[in-house]
């Protein structure tokens, strides 16, 4: 049935978002390091990274990465195309997120924990890593909600994710309400857990401030 | 006619039958907020022209009471009677309704209530504040709004803070603003919920002067406040709360100066201490 | 490298025309969308603050709903999934509709929230001086509000921007598709879409940096206490 062709590709959605994930989460944490030093270019760079990251369309990234890396003789499959751009897309996001929580900590916190007496490598266990995951979790879960959505636009570069197969069985079948309607479905199923459990973890996340 | 109850403390006469002069009638009033019962059966009346001052321990139902007389909280059980006319509600085929948005507005705008929190308005200058209502929701001209603010900014000694933004003025100055605005309604009746437990001690006499004015000037009143001399001085009438229920009320002779009522001693003792 | 460079000054007064026109309609695509979402969105929030709670019900699980599709998905519906139906919407149409309803739900919660950073305090003194709520919302709420939804708003807008390059998936006239087009008869992909993000960025770049600089400057503004 529909089912099984739109499951199948919400595999591949979730793995694109997976693998979107962990290089938006590398790449925005060393841009979010970089940003904070004291080197002006370095800082001018991250900059550059983020504006044109985020003011660029995800399809436009997605096409430049498949097909354009294509013209220059780099010939990158769908998939991987796919976690790449939209992973850089990511990191540029991720990148405000760090440095928001870099800086948060910065300051009375490490000082605190050095005047209790602690080692540095204990400050950084007991004190800033856990409030470091309290302050990024809320937004990297939006995050990851949002990178699931986005997931969709790879299907205008034959990636075999939700949207590929469901176009292919609309032009197939014609029941086109029913099969947009059980792909909304299918996205809703996914996205709404992640959501709530979110907004679980952002409300835990507040009680400690 | 209502029995004197254990709500109320033996001796008090009952409420009167709405329309018979009082400015403000409240019957059998009950409010619950979820499984808290804050008020248990509070019957008031407030004569034209009277000052009645309102006092208890906090939780004891104040302010609760007198935001329900202008309907910012809705009675559980009861009623609320403004000049004999029922308030938030109209009695429909033997059915209490809620009253529309515009008819409660309507209503509201003749019952004046100050804030402890004074509230208001940080886009709007001192002027603005006090002549919004009469141009926005009176109907006056912007010119004729003006000059009512004016007239009544300069009656509470603010005529020449009058372009000043909220931000730029000091607690007591605030709420003589909030009063200020509160004049412009004309009101039948000006309720004050604690209006000067929000200001620095040295603040609070600037605003006491604006209140006691008003007193002697004859308006009608209820004031919930912890400054007994105060109320002492300006009340007709003192009501003590506790509980959601009125334990004593007399003139202020008797319940400040000789509360007949244990739990009235055991309050004032508090507040005297409190304040030494 | 100069080789690249080359090809683009030599071209580019070929390619200009078209994209410009593109982008023209990108720029319409994203004003339609955006007024929808606008209208739309405040309707929603006004509906989830209301007292009625079959009006708070349908606009929260419409709200919901929306931000757990994505905008593509609403496109296909509008564009594709109607027309059994008897509807056919043109492509500019369904997406300016598609995005605005999409949208929509993000706008409303922007609305919502500014409208109820505005201390509850002010709009109980508001109604004790006889306004009705309406007159709350316009002479006390809005007025205030505006100005802490205006940053979140313009970032709205550019999100909208970006996601006209998802109407190319339904052949609306914007500028991926004249790209994609262009790209193909020209066999200069890569040219023509780093073309095309030039252009996306020069349009939501300033734009991005309004929203920025006016909610850092919000940011040291004063309590609505």
């Amino acid at each position: 049935m529909f089912a099984a062709a739109l499951l199948g590709g919400a595999i591949v959605s979730i793995q694109i978002m997976l693998g979107a994930l962990g290089i938006a989460i590398v790449v925005g944490l060393f841009m979010a390091l970089l940003a904070t030093t004291r080197i002006g270019p370095l800082r001018l760079l991250v900059s550059l990274y983020v504006e044109v990251f985020r003011n660029v369309p995800a399809l436009t990234q997605l096409f430049i990465i498949y097909f354009g890396l294509a013209q220059v003789g780099l010939r990158l499959q769908p998939i991987p195309a796919a976690i790449i751009g939209l992973g850089l897309g990511g990191g540029a996001l991720l990148t405000e997120v760090f440095r928001a929580g870099i800086q948060a900590l910065h300051h009375g916190q490490r000082e605190a924990a050095v005047a209790v007496g602690m080692t540095p490598v204990m400050a950084i266990r007991y004190i800033i890593l856990p409030q470091a995951w309290r302050i990024v979790l809320p937004p990297l879960g939006n995050y990851s909600i949002s990178l699931l959505k986005e997931t969709s636009v790879a299907s205008a570069i034959a990636a075999p994710e939700i949207m590929f197969y469901a176009r292919q069985l609309v032009t197939r079948s014609f029941e086109t309400p029913l099969v947009y309607s059980l792909t909304a479905l299918l996205y809703l199923a996914m996205c709404l857990p992640i959501g709530r459990l979110v907004a679980r973890l952002e409300r835990r996340s507040r009680a400690w401030q | 006619m209502r029995e004197p109850g254990a709500t109320q403390a033996p001796g008090i006469p009952a409420a009167h039958g709405r329309g018979d002069g009082s400015v403000v009638q409240i019957e059998d009033l009950h409010k619950s907020f979820g499984s808290l019962e804050v008020l248990k059966g509070i019957d008031l009346a407030i004569a034209r022209g009277e000052k009645l001052a309102i006092i208890g321990p906090s939780g004891s139902g104040k302010s609760t009471l007198l935001r329900c007389v202008n309907y910012l909280e809705v009675p559980t059980r009861g009623h609320v009677y403004l000049e004999g006319e029922l308030v938030g509600e109209r009695l429909v085929n033997g059915q209490y309704i809620r009253m529309s948005d515009r008819e409660l507005a309507s209503q509201r705008r003749h019952v004046g209530m100050i804030f402890q929190s004074f509230y208001l308005w940080p886009h709007l200058t001192a002027r603005e504040n006090v002549a919004i209502a009469p141009e926005k929701v009176f109907g006056l001209s912007r010119n004729a709004a003006l000059e009512l603010a004016d007239a009544l900014l300069a009656k509470v000694g603010l005529a020449e803070k009058r372009d000043v933004f909220p931000e730029r003025l000091s607690g007591g100055q605030q709420q003589r603003v909030a009063i200020a605005r509160a004049l412009a309604q004309e009101p039948k009746v000006i309720l004050f919920d604690e209006p000067t437990s929000a200001l620095d001690p040295e603040l609070v006499g600037e605003v006491l002067k604006v209140i006691e004015q008003l007193a002697r000037e004859g308006r009608s009143m209820m004031l919930v406040t912890h400054e007994i001399r105060f109320a002492q001085n300006v009340a007709d009438r003192v009501i003590f709360m506790d509980h959601g229920v009125i334990i004593e009320q007399g003139p202020p002779s008797e319940v400040i100066r000789r509360p007949g009522h244990e739990r009235t001693r055991a309050f004032l003792k508090q507040l005297l201490a409190d304040s030494q | 490298m100069i080789e690249f460079f080359q090809i683009f000054f030599d071209k580019l007064p070929q390619w200009w025309p078209e994209m410009q026109t593109a982008a023209a309609r990108t720029l319409l695509l994203t004003t339609y969308a955006f007024i929808l979402a606008i209208v739309f969105g405040l309707a929603l929030a006004l509906a989830k603050l209301s007292r009625s709670a079959m009006l708070r019900q349908m606009a929260s699980v419409y709200i919901e709903i929306m931000r757990s599709i994505p905008t593509l998905v609403v496109l296909f519906i509008i564009y594709f999934g109607i027309v059994p139906l008897g509807i056919t919407l043109n492509a500019v149409t369904a997406g300016s509709i598609g995005l605005g309803i999409h949208a929509a739900a993000y706008v409303a919660e922007i609305f919502r929230s500014g409208i109820e950073a505005i201390h509850r305090g002010q709009r109980e003194a508001a109604l004790s001086v006889g306004m009705t709520p309406r007159q709350t919302l316009r002479h006390i709420v809005l007025p205030q509000a505006t100005a802490i939804m205006l940053p979140p708003l313009i970032n709205m807008l550019v999100i909208v921007l970006k996601d006209t390059s998802i109407c190319s998936l339904i052949s609306a006239p914007e500028i991926m598709l004249r790209a994609k087009d262009l790209a193909s008869t020209y066999f200069r992909p890569m040219h023509l879409y780093v073309l095309a993000g030039a252009m996306y960025f020069a349009m939501a770049w300033p734009l991005s940096l309004v929203a920025r600089l006016w909610g850092r400057q919000l940011g040291r503004g004063r309590p609505t206490f």
